[in-house]
């Protein structure tokens, strides 16, 4: 394979995309491929329950929140889930988003207790909302810090950038 | 009220009871804090009640910076985020930018990436060992975890002129070829290691009072672990088999004859002795890879101007504090990367820290806080 190829989707496709399929049902905007990775597009409201219908069924067992991320998307701001189970080969995307006018998505604090300063982290740096947990103080800012500086709209005056377009 | 250096403390007494809870402040500026960490503590007597972490002094907005910086620049950002393990850092985040990209390493490069970052596990660990001796009270330990950790930092420094901070690694290889003498230098570092390590074991793994200061602090249910996003050898000091080597394997890991040690009890000594016994392992490790160690060249085809496809990618690596983890988003075309999230292990180890100490002893908070073995640089990036 040469530098700038990439495949769309896997050789063999993961063994467990009918069962996601099977729970989210009506909840999937998109399955798909992203690389080797399996891919859930959900819509916000239903990201808390389905992480949690995911992590409790036996066959998927989602255990391990591999990591939370916030990216911003300039209209509207995209979580991403990582997930994978301990007991099976299995791992999962899932992505969901909010519109920057009104951003919030649900806490998943009740599902794995290591959401919790991940997304402490993302209402820092980029002013989401984790309705639901139960405290979202400044963790890597300090008190009293003003803008979202994980925002492509933060403007850092040091910044200089070398190569960009 | 002043205590001790660093810790500052107000008394809250209950009218009703008369019984008085003790604040106490530790940190950032507390030595066994190993960095700049400040945590809260709630005393009732001599047991802690609860404990409120404090981080974020060390936030230097990593992740934004490197979304102005171009892919080949940002190594040098993940050398700053766990500064005592640079190798195993720069490691995932070039894979991470392989991957996205398709590029092939070759096999000499490889071997070379996987011997200095097994070499980089070990000063990791000897680090721990030192500085977990001082926290316990010991002050043998340091001295020999330090000598034989400057032993391979002088290595380090022989193949990429620094000692720590190197920035070799490359997208596609590493920056240059092995200086002559090579093989010899590490076939004879691995000898002093395991003497060094016997010399280890003989002070600490069997002393008496290190074994009364930390067998049985610091446990807590294999569950909660996992629930906390909990890796590396603090989990598998409970028994969790869970090595990215082993479970996820890159690189030519699945090739080498390792096995991941696990602990039983999950507590300060188990977690102790797992990182005792990944020297070991890592250096069987160096040992297998320098016999098989190919000739050829030490970079692959890559692009002058690396300019990854669109799309995003979840590349994960297994670094001494546990799993790493680079996720990538690449918008296409451009030559920074759109964003840029690290999954720092120790970030997510410390949040089981306030179950940990819940319960125990004022004198456990530390034992329990050094057998983290956290690195603020890399907890708030």
């Amino acid at each position: 394979m040469t530098a700038g190829d990439r495949p769309e989707q896997p050789a063999t496709p993961s063994p467990i995309e009918d069962r996601v399929r099977e729970i989210a049902a009506d909840n999937a905007l998109s399955l798909g491929y992203s690389f080797d990775e399996l891919e859930l597009r959900v819509p916000r409201d239903a990201v808390a329950e389905l992480c949690g219908a995911l992590k409790s069924d036996p066959d998927l067992n989602f255990t391990y929140l591999r990591c939370l991320s916030v990216v911003d998307w300039q209209d509207e701001l995209e979580v991403v889930y990582h997930l994978a189970s301990l007991n099976h080969p299995h791992r999962l995307v899932i992505k969901t988003r909010a519109p920057m006018e009104d951003p919030w998505v649900p806490t998943t604090i009740g599902v794995w207790r290591g959401a919790d300063w991940h997304e402490r982290e993302g209402h820092d740096l980029f002013g989401l909302e984790f309705r639901g947990h139960p405290d979202l103080s400044p963790l890597l800012l300090y008190d009293g810090f003003e803008g979202f500086p994980g925002r492509k709209s933060y403007h850092i005056p040091e910044q200089v950038t070398f190569y960009g377009d | 009220m002043a205590t001790d250096a660093g810790m500052t403390a107000s008394v809250s007494r209950d009218p009703m009871t008369e019984q008085a809870e003790l604040r106490i402040n530790m940190g950032p500026q507390h030595p066994a804090t190993h960095g700049v960490f400040r945590m809260v503590l709630t005393l009732d007597g001599e047991r802690i009640v609860d404990v409120t972490p404090h981080i974020g002094y060390l936030h230097r907005g990593s992740e934004r910076l490197a979304e102005g910086e171009n892919f080949q620049q940002i190594t040098t950002l993940f050398d700053r985020l766990d500064y005592v393990a640079n190798f195993n850092n720069e490691w995932v985040y070039v894979r991470a930018v392989e991957k996205a990209m398709g590029v092939e390493v070759p096999p000499r490069a490889e071997h070379i990436r996987l011997i200095l970052s097994e070499l980089n596990r070990i000063a990791s660990h000897l680090l721990f060992y030192g500085t977990y001796g001082l926290d316990i009270g010991a002050m043998n330990p340091v001295m020999i975890g330090f000598r034989d950790r400057e032993r391979i930092q002088h290595i380090f420094e022989g193949v990429t002129g620094a000692r720590m901070m190197h920035n070799y690694f490359r997208i596609g290889g590493v920056k240059e070829d092995l200086p002559d003498g090579f093989t010899p230098a590490v076939r004879a570092l691995l000898d002093q290691l395991r003497s060094g390590y016997e010399e280890a074991r003989a002070t600490l793994t069997e002393s008496e009072i290190f074994i009364e200061r930390t067998a049985g602090v610091g446990a807590i249910p294999p569950d909660d672990l996992l629930d906390y996003g909990v890796t590396g050898p603090v989990l598998r000091a409970a028994g969790i088999d869970y090595d990215v080597r082993k479970a996820d394997p890159y690189s030519i890991y699945e090739e080498l004859d390792f096995r991941a040690p696990t602990g039983q009890h999950g507590d300060c000594y188990d977690r102790y002795m797992v990182r005792m016994l990944e020297i070991e392992q890592s250096i069987a490790i160096v040992d297998q890879a320098l016999t098989r160690l190919p000739d050829g060249p030490v970079m692959g085809r890559v692009p002058r101007i690396i300019r990854p496809p669109q799309g995003d990618v979840y590349v994960h690596g297994e670094n001494p504090r546990g799993d790493l983890g680079v996720y990538l988003v690449s918008s296409g075309g451009t030559v920074t990367p759109y964003r840029l999230k690290i999954r720092g292990p120790s970030f997510c180890n410390l949040m089981a820290l306030a179950d940990m100490v819940r319960g125990m002893y004022l004198a456990d908070a530390t034992v329990i806080l050094g057998s983290l073995d956290i690195i603020l640089g890399e907890v708030d990036r």
